[in-house]
């Protein structure tokens, strides 16, 4: 046995010693799409007790993506005039028009970069066009963008505008525990994202816990890190205590990542947003500023603030409110498929359903099989 | 098996989207979404019992020697990329092609497209790449042909080439030969070819140590198989990476395999770019492995065979074959978890070979 796997068997009979003492079923959720993604490659749920699931919740930018927002580029990229730059996620994701992959088919411009700052690139290299950067993300991509407004504004490029849909996750998450959502959810806390918390750091989760009495446990995203957090809030739903715990301090300090936050915070402004089946949330959108109104395209192409309307019998809304699995979805698997997807969720290899179509159930009840809980007991 | 397990395989084995009025970028992925076009469009109108195989190679002939007969065509930008280019790549995929099905190859034909205005010394630059892997392959381009489109027809430049070899007559390598109890074996780390392109294309910024795989394995896969006469089955896991190539291999042979994740070697710069992409090191291609189904009892010598070549350096053992008939792949993962591996869709970023 190597060090790491005697890690995990330890952190695992520590876990399920305390969810054996809890007597109920726990339920927590994380909200982080890379926390999505590493509990079903490592088959999580296999190795979980019975007694214990974890729910993903809205931590998928592209799944959280209102349609309008979706309607918006896609309306752009229709533009010819506009080059469209967007994280490739974003490119298959259906609007009520089509996809920007079928936009780009019929010949749209629109291109996938990896940094804010290719956009940018992009714009001073085709002065003749109007590029637009449709962003995307948490607190965790809106620095990138607020970078390159920055480096737009110092240029003075006047073909640069970007198109803002960043979230912010604490607000979401105060809605999750506040809103009609709980209803139902039952939920015991939160395996807290570790990318956004190096930005938002700890603190920003005190509120939550002090007024909710929720446990929240900051975590990497490592299989093992994943599982020390877990424990940790089967621990404390053990011990019935609502506390912070940060099992990521090698990367997440208690105030963050300041320079960040300023950044982010000379460009946007916190206003409400709309999240994809959650509906809008106070507070939980970054705007950009009045001072940058001229890189904003909301502004610049006046675009016109669509009505909400999700496809008919989608689930992604309750999926990502962690009141529904994606099998209860009467489209899972059926209509909406990785190669055809209806639902966000479905799109994005971060999201929820595209994992479970991808890697398997990851419930406690519908995991392959159940050894792995002996072996790793011996 | 629990019934979600199948529920789940029953979605993904769920007919795909029948109809679709363009090419996407992902029909040329390698994945599933390539696999119905082949099913809907071209096997319809085709289809003939060698085809209807699909082998890495068309077997021709029946008694006694069987000539193979492959063919590829590559489109990879950029054209150079760390530890290969377009030259390099199209000698080797075409004669491992062949290799992996058992055939010595005895001739490549090459086809060019060039786009007007493409530099001559790049031109010549891939040549000399074709020619050097073509000697390090024992292997000679016998015939070809040249085109040229006109500027932003093409993308600089285009190959296809075509591979004929000579499979001697013991040899029978095919999936229904895989019973329970095999093992699998591959000859080393994952995921770099795929990787070191797209860092290259995608992300020129970042500097990496990753290196493209892409090698002629055809010496050391004819080493192996005169060593091994137990080797089952062969597959060089190129587009759709591992996870696709023993996916596909649970569902030809029709049983349950196993990869254990903890014996999957992956370099750990391999693991941070595929982490920085947000792949699964698993989907992800290579050009100079090869996936063996060999006989459990074959396995030592296999791999001792394998390792006495440079490119099998780090070769092991990844998993096994399993009675149940469900023709699902499982992953056993680090944590003791388990989970189901599938065929990659599409492609995540396209042009990759």
């Amino acid at each position: 046995m190597t060090r790491s796997e005697k890690e995990t068997a330890s952190i695992l009979h520590r876990l399920r010693n305390s969810a054996a003492a809890c007597r109920r079923p726990l339920a927590f959720m994380e909200v982080c799409g890379t926390h999505t993604m590493s509990a079903f490659r490592c088959g999580l749920a296999s190795v979980l007790p019975e007694n214990v699931r974890l729910i993903s919740g809205p931590g998928c930018p592209v799944c959280v993506t209102a349609q309008g927002d979706i309607d918006r580029m896609i309306e752009l990229a229709r533009n010819p005039e506009v080059i469209l730059c967007t994280y490739g996620d974003m490119m298959r994701v259906p609007g009520r028009r089509g996809s920007l992959e079928a936009a780009r088919r019929d010949g749209a411009r629109v291109q996938i970069v990896y940094s804010s700052l290719d956009a940018v690139a992009r714009a001073r290299a085709e002065p003749a066009r109007q590029v637009v950067f449709a962003a995307v993300g948490f607190e965790t991509t809106a620095p990138a963008t607020a970078v390159a407004l920055l480096a737009a504004r110092r240029l003075n490029l006047a073909n640069f505008t970007v198109l803002a849909s960043h979230k912010r996750i604490i607000p979401a998450m105060r809605a999750l525990l506040s809103g009609a959502p709980r209803r139902g959810l039952g939920l015991d806390g939160f395996l807290c994202p570790g990318h956004v918390s190096v930005i938002i750091g700890q603190q920003a989760y005190e509120p939550l816990v002090r007024e909710f009495q929720v446990a929240c446990v900051i975590g990497g995203f490592e299989p093992v890190q994943i599982l020390r957090a877990l424990a940790d809030l089967v621990d404390l739903a053990r011990d019935h205590r609502a506390a912070l715990i940060n099992q990521y301090p090698e990367a997440v300090t208690p105030e963050g990542n300041r320079a960040a936050r300023k950044l982010l915070d000379t460009v946007f402004q916190a206003g409400p947003a709309r999240w994809r089946g959650l509906g809008e949330i106070p507070q939980s959108g970054m705007i950009i500023r009045a001072s940058f109104a001229r890189f904003d395209a909301r502004r610049v192409f006046q675009l016109s603030e669509q009505a909400e309307r999700e496809p008919a019998s989608c689930l992604c809304g309750k999926v990502i409110g962690g009141l529904a699995l994606p099998t209860d979805c009467k489209l899972f698997g059926r209509g909406c498929t990785p190669i055809s997807p209806i639902g966000p969720c479905m799109v994005s290899s971060e999201g929820t359903c595209a994992a479970w179509f991808k890697y398997g159930p990851r419930d406690a009840g519908g995991s392959p099989g159940r050894q792995p809980l002996q072996e790793a007991n011996a | 098996m629990t019934p979600l397990i199948s529920r789940v395989n029953n979605a993904a084995a769920a007919p795909l989207p029948a109809h679709f009025e363009h090419i996407a970028l992902a029909h040329g992925g390698g994945g599933q979404l390539t696999d119905a076009l082949i099913a809907q469009a071209m096997l319809p109108r085709l289809n003939n019992p060698i085809l209807a195989e699909r082998l890495d190679a068309g077997l021709l002939g029946r008694n006694g020697e069987s000539l193979a007969l492959t063919i590829d065509s590559y489109v990879v930008q950029p054209l150079f990329f760390p530890g290969g280019d377009i030259g390099r790549l199209a000698v080797s995929g075409t004669v491992n092609d062949l290799a992996v099905c058992g055939a010595e190859p005895l001739g490549l034909a090459l086809s060019i497209i060039l786009a007007e205005g493409l530099e001559r010394k790049v031109l010549e630059r891939v040549l000399d790449s074709i020619a050097a892997t073509a000697r390090e392959a024992g292997v000679q381009v016998i015939t070809g042909d040249t085109k040229v489109v006109g500027r932003g027809h093409a993308d600089g430049m285009y190959l296809t080439t075509a591979g004929i070899g000579c499979v001697p007559g013991s040899r029978n390598l095919h999936p229904r030969q895989v019973v329970p109890g095999d093992v699998l074996i591959i000859n080393g780390s994952i995921g770099e070819h795929g990787l070191a392109v797209m860092l290259e294309r995608d992300m020129p910024e970042v500097k990496s140590v990753l290196c493209s795989d892409a090698a002629p394995l055809n010496g050391m896969i004819g080493d192996v198989l005169r060593q091994a006469p137990g080797i089952k089955f062969m597959r060089d896991p190129t587009r759709g990476g591992l996870a696709g190539a023993a996916a596909d291999l649970a569902a030809q042979c029709g049983r349950h395999v196993v990869l254990q994740e903890s014996d999957i070697p992956i370099r750990p710069e391999a693991r941070h770019a595929a982490d920085m992409l947000g792949l699964d090191p698993l989907d992800v291609a290579n050009e100079g492995k090869v996936l063996l189904v060999v006989r459990p009892e074959e396995a030592e010598i296999a791999l001792a065979a394998l390792r006495s070549h440079t490119q099998g350096r780090d070769a092991c053992v990844i998993g096994h074959v399993d009675a149940a008939a469900d023709g699902i792949c499982e992953l056993h993962t680090t944590i003791g978890g388990r989970r189901i591996v599938q065929k990659p869709y599409g492609e995540q970023l396209p042009r990759i070979c």
